[in-house]
């Protein structure tokens, strides 16, 4: 789960590590209060969970109250598009509101779970403000990756050798010790997978401030962290994918025209997969999860056809456990609750397939069953194309 | 005729009398799994199934001999159990439950360094060696005994990849879901050696998907260590950078882990790799000449 780089600040506060003295703004008078009291220049940050916001136009410094004024009521209320964010961008209904940092040079220090070597890693790079896959790929002898003993935790002499490959002075190295410290305990305390400071700023008068903050939640846990939970914002994420997890169902929205509803996540996968193969474009990454029933179907179905792109379904399920007849069951009613105006293409393969594909194929509903995943992938593409040939017609005629 | 467990196993289940771990035990025995018992803590001294309830693993071991455990228990307590089948002596755990926190694992993996014990999941299918033994959730019926070993990253998709081999009149030796979380037990580079030492698999069918590096350290395992013939399947071709694709691990970050880049590494270390998941069965039996 991300968090804003607001929430992120304020756990940094709590945490000991120095950030720029700042307000949060979801109005222009709150706007106006905090101009009060940080006073100007000030810099403005739109509030969304994407990167990319610079270039964007979502940080501004702005150096009178009415040009403060004119940003925030631009940016206030409209949507950011970054490269990061969908096409049609995040909504933005905070500002931070930052005094700035006289900044003598720049950092990246990262630390997060590192898969493959199974600790947490600490990543650093004297080349802060730049994108850390960018410096990675460019320059990879400005990156320095030490990993952390679980057993022994954060060490001195890890701070100590990063701050030297940072080019930190010996004065500055205490205060190091101290945010470094800190970041891990925040980490681990917070169950974050990733809590990355970029730029982490030295400033003119040699003091270490975090100038950017993210922070990424491990969502397994925020069941023991229910304060870090209540952080989640629903806006920046699309509708249908929460509606989904309110429901118990793993949603992504894509850009094709081929709605997928698949029980498991790596054969929902293969199965888009299998549909690009065949000529087609998936609308969507949809698992149903294992206890597949009947109810849950249905619903998963009203999902993938509130996506209005939809020009043909795809249903793959692999019964194990869950009997197909029963899939077939939840299928027949979700069709006619929702009233599906699309083609609907169905494969069941698993325990009772055949008696769940007849009770599909004596329904009298237009749904068509699939021996195989090639037919299924086959068919679905062709209806999805026919689907699109009739719906230009019928544009063409009105 | 199998890696790890066979019909001679002795398999205990943790979690023995929630709902999860009764139906699952009850599907086991059902299929022949030599169950001698599980654990809940508190109901020590009952009996459920038939069987007897243990409080603690290691009452359970000592009094049954177990060899293996399969755990059921709800993620906030699955680390514990996993800790406690291995100090207990347990030599395969398998943790079925999905959603552990990320640094519950790292610790469970540092200390499981210091033991014997092999840890199959978490958030896995399980592992099963047709005919003999079966430990997860996984539908027993579509499994033959055969000569195909399958590792993989999912579950239905194993399934599909059971499924498509016994269609072929393959059958499988050992069946392992080493699951879809970052931070996991076995990997594919320990579950290809176990298949390339063992006399009765023929060749491996591999599943993977995208997120990590593991089909890459498995295809340079291919390239130096297999003899036998390997099969590769990787899920996650059309999936969107940064995505989460409902396994944890499946996410593709900045051009790391990406479908592509693990075929490339599987086709350069002279693995067969198959694009289309309607494959899987038929490019094995290809490879092994039927």
């Amino acid at each position: 789960m991300n968090v804003h780089e607001y929430q992120a600040k304020q756990l940094f506060t709590r945490f000991s590590i120095p950030v720029p003295e700042a307000r949060v703004a979801a109005s222009l008078d709150e706007v106006r209060a905090a101009a009060e009291v940080l006073g100007m220049p000030m810099l403005l940050k739109a509030q969304v969970h994407a990167g990319g916001r610079g270039r964007a136009g979502g940080v501004q410094r702005c150096e009178s109250l009415a040009e403060l004024e004119t940003q925030a009521q631009r940016l206030l209320g409209s949507r950011l598009v970054t490269p990061q964010t969908p096409p049609r961008g995040l909504p933005v209904s905070r500002l931070l509101l930052e005094a700035p940092v006289a900044i003598a040079r720049e950092l990246y220090l990262a630390l997060l779970v590192d898969r493959e070597a199974e600790r947490i890693a600490i990543m650093v790079s004297a080349a802060g403000g730049m994108d850390i896959e960018e410096v990675a790929a460019t320059q990879p002898e400005a990156l320095l990756v030490l990993r952390i003993e679980p057993a022994a935790g954060l060490r001195r002499w890890q701070c100590r050798q990063i701050g030297l490959f940072l080019g930190l002075t010996a004065a500055q190295q205490p205060a190091f010790d101290a945010l470094l410290e800190n970041l891990y305990r925040l980490l681990t305390g917070c169950d974050a997978r990733l809590v990355e400071i970029n730029p982490l700023a030295v400033t003119e008068g040699g003091a270490l401030i975090a100038l950017d903050a993210k922070l990424d939640l491990d969502d397994n846990a925020l069941y023991r962290q229910p304060e870090l939970a209540a952080l989640h914002d629903p806006s920046q994420e699309d509708a249908r994918e929460i509606a989904a997890r309110a429901e118990g169902l793993s949603y992504i929205s894509l850009e094709g025209d081929i709605g997928c509803m698949v029980n498991g996540a790596g054969l929902a996968m293969a199965t888009m997969d299998l549909i690009a193969l065949h000529g087609g474009a998936p609308a969507n990454f949809l698992d149903v999860g294992g206890g597949a029933t009947a109810d849950r179907v249905a619903r998963a179905f009203a999902l993938v056809l509130s996506d209005d792109k939809v020009a043909a379904v795809l249903v793959n399920i692999f019964g194990g456990i869950v009997r197909c007849d029963l899939i077939a069951e939840g299928i027949l009613a979700a069709v006619e609750e929702v009233g599906v105006a699309v083609p609907v293409v169905v494969r069941l393969e698993g325990t009772n397939a055949a008696l769940g594909l007849e009770r599909l194929a004596r329904s009298g509903l237009a749904i068509e069953t699939a021996a195989t995943l090639v037919d299924a992938a086959n068919k679905v593409v062709e209806a999805a194309a026919a689907q699109r040939a009739t719906v230009q017609r019928a544009g063409g005629e009105a | 005729m199998s890696v790890l467990v066979d019909a001679r196993t002795r398999v205990i289940c943790q979690g023995f009398t929630g709902r999860q771990g009764s139906f699952h035990s009850e599907q086991a025995i059902a299929y022949g799994t030599r169950m001698v018992g599980g654990v809940t803590p508190g109901k020590g001294g009952q009996r459920h199934l038939g069987l007897p309830v243990f409080d603690t693993v290691h009452a359970a071991v000592r009094e049954t001999g177990a060899e293996a455990s399969m755990i059921y228990v709800p993620a906030p307590y699955a680390a514990d159990a996993i800790l406690e089948a291995a100090d207990a002596g347990i030599r395969v755990i398998v943790c079925i439950t999905e959603g552990i926190p990320v640094l519950e694992m790292l610790a469970v993996k540092a200390a499981l360094a210091r033991h014997d014990a092999v840890l199959i999941g978490p958030n896995c299918p399980g592992i099963i060696t047709p005919g003999g033994c079966k430990i997860g959730i996984m539908p027993g019926a579509i499994h033959t005994p055969g000569r195909v070993g399958i590792v993989s990253r999912s579950g239905t998709l194993t399934y599909e990849a059971v499924e498509q081999t016994s269609a072929e009149g393959l059958g499988q030796s050992t069946c392992i879901g080493i699951g879809g979380d970052p931070i996991h037990g076995m990997d594919f580079v320990d579950c290809l050696a176990l298949f390339e030492a063992d006399p009765d698999t023929d060749a491996v069918l591999m599943v993977g998907e995208i997120g990590g590096s593991a089909e890459e350290a498995a295809a340079a395992f291919v390239r130096e260590r297999m003899t036998k013939p390997v099969v590769a399947y990787i899920a996650g071709v059309t999936a969107p950078p940064g995505k989460r694709m409902g396994h944890a691990g499946a996410i593709v970050s900045a051009g790391s882990g990406t479908a592509e880049a693990k075929y490339q590494a599987l086709e350069a270390a002279g693995v067969q790799v198959v694009r289309s998941p309607a494959q899987l069965g038929r490019r094995v039996a290809e490879r092994l000449g039927h």
